[in-house]
C-alpha cells in the first residue's frame, strides 16, 4: 500500500508543480517518455543482467556459496550466539549470509526467514536482539558483484559499468557495521531501562 | 588497458575453467543462472514502467529539484549531494523505485558523473529496508520488531553518507 501512495503523490505534485509553473507539456511529454524508457532501459540491460547471473549461478554450482558459508560460521557464532546452538539456525542464517554475498535475493530471502521462524520461536511475537540483529543484516546489503547496477550503468552508456566496485564495497561495509553496533547499542539500552 | 578490461574476460575464464575443473557443467549452470537474470528482470518490468513514468514526471514539472532544494542545506552537512534527495526517500521504501529514480539520475547526469556513481553506490550499499523488515517479521510471526527498524535505518543513513565519501575517495568530487 505504501508504494500506491508514494505513486500517487508523486504524479499529483506533478500535476499540481506542472500547473503552477506552466510546464504542463514538458510533464505530458515526460510521462509517455517515461514508460517508453522502462522498456528501453530493461532491453538494454537484459543482456548484461543475465550474463552476470549465469556467472553468479556457475559459482554457487561449483560450491562457491557452501564455501562462503562455511567461512562464515565462525563469525555467525560470536554475532548470534544463542540462535547458532542450533545447528540448523546456523546452517540456514550462514547461508542466506552467502547467498547475499552473490547478489542471489531470491535464494537469500526464504533461507533468511526459515532462520527468523527458528528464532523467533518462543519469543511470543516479540523479537530478540539476535534477531534484530539478522533483520539489519538483511537490511543492509553486501554484494560481491552488483550485477543490476553494473547493467542500468551500461544501459547509461558507461564504458566501464564496474569501476564502482570498491566504493561499493567499503559503503556497504560501512553501512553494516553501524547498523549492527546500533542494534547492539539500542539492545543494551533496552536492558538497562526494563 | 584499463583494469576493468583484465577484469571481465579474466572472471569469465576462470569462472569457466574453475568449474569445469570441479566437473560442473558450466554452459549448463551459465544457461539457467541467465534464465534466473531474465525471470528476475520480467518481474521489475511492470513496476518500472509505472515508476519511471511518474518519475519523469516528477522531474519534468519541477517538483523533483523543489525537493532536492529543500533538503539541500541538511545533505550538504552530511557531504551528500541533494540531487540524489528522491533516491534516499524512496530507497528504503521500494527496490524498483530506486532502481528508476538512480536510472533517471545516470541519465540527467551522466553514469560516470559523480552524481551518477553517487547514485549506483547508494543502489549498491543499502536494501530496501521496510519491505524486508515486513517479509522477515511478518513471516516469523513477530509483532514487537524493538530496535530493529532504527537500527536498520541507521544503516541506510550511513551506506548513502558513505557513498557520497567512498566515490569522492576513489574518483573525487
Amino acid at each position: 500500500m505504501a508504494m500506491a501512495w508514494v505513486w500517487t503523490g508523486m504524479v499529483v505534485l506533478s500535476l499540481v508543480f506542472g500547473l503552477f509553473t506552466g510546464s504542463l507539456d514538458a510533464v505530458a511529454n515526460a510521462a509517455l517518455e517515461g514508460a517508453r524508457s522502462a522498456i528501453d532501459l530493461s532491453i538494454s540491460m537484459a543482456g548484461i543482467m543475465c550474463l552476470w547471473s549465469g556467472v553468479m549461478e556457475i559459482m554457487n554450482v561449483c560450491g562457491l556459496s557452501s564455501g562462503l558459508a562455511k567461512a562464515f560460521r565462525p563469525v555467525l557464532r560470536r554475532l548470534l550466539p544463542n540462535a547458532c546452538r542450533d545447528e540448523e539456525t546456523l546452517a540456514a542464517v550462514s547461508a542466506n549470509v552467502s547467498a547475499n554475498l552473490l547478489g542471489l535475493g531470491n535464494a537469500a530471502t526464504p533461507l533468511g526467514i526459515q532462520a527468523a521462524r527458528r528464532m523467533a520461536r518462543g519469543c511470543g511475537g516479540i523479537a530478540s536482539d539476535e534477531l534484530c540483529l539478522l533483520v539489519v543484516l538483511n537490511t543492509a546489503s553486501i554484494q560481491l558483484l552488483p550485477a543490476t547496477i553494473a547493467s542500468v550503468r551500461a544501459a547509461a552508456g558507461c564504458q566501464t559499468p564496474f569501476d564502482i566496485l570498491l566504493p561499493v564495497w567499503l559503503s556497504s561495509v560501512l553501512s553494516v557495521f553501524v547498523g549492527l553496533l546500533t542494534a547492539w547499542l539500542l539492545s543494551r539500552r533496552g536492558r538497562r531501562r526494563p | 588497458m584499463s583494469l576493468s578490461s583484465l577484469v571481465i574476460p579474466l572472471l569469465l575464464a576462470g569462472v569457466a575453467a574453475y568449474g569445469m575443473g570441479k566437473r560442473v557443467d558450466v554452459y549448463g549452470a551459465l544457461t539457467h543462472g541467465a534464465e534466473e537474470g531474465l525471470t528476475v528482470l520480467l518481474r521489475i518490468i511492470p513496476s518500472l514502467v509505472g515508476l519511471l513514468t511518474a518519475v519523469g514526471m516528477f522531474r519534468a514539472s519541477g517538483a523533483m529539484e523543489w525537493l532536492s532544494t529543500l533538503c539541500a542545506p541538511l545533505l550538504k552537512l552530511l557531504g551528500v549531494p541533494p540531487e540524489a534527495t528522491p533516491l534516499m526517500l524512496i530507497r528504503p521504501v521500494s527496490g524498483s523505485g530506486a532502481l528508476a529514480v538512480a536510472t533517471d539520475l545516470m541519465t540527467v547526469y551522466g553514469p560516470d558523473s559523480y552524481i551518477g556513481r553517487v547514485a549506483a553506490v547508494m543502489l549498491g550499499s543499502t536494501e530496501t529496508t521496510f519491505y524486508t523488515i515486513a517479509v522477515y517479521f511478518g513471516s516469523a510471526g513477530i509483532h514487537k520488531t524493538r530496535h530493529a527498524l532504527p537500527a536498520a535505518l541507521a544503516a541506510d543513513l550511513t551506506g548513502f553518507i558513505a557513498s557520497a565519501f567512498a566515490v569522492r575517495l576513489f574518483f573525487g568530487a
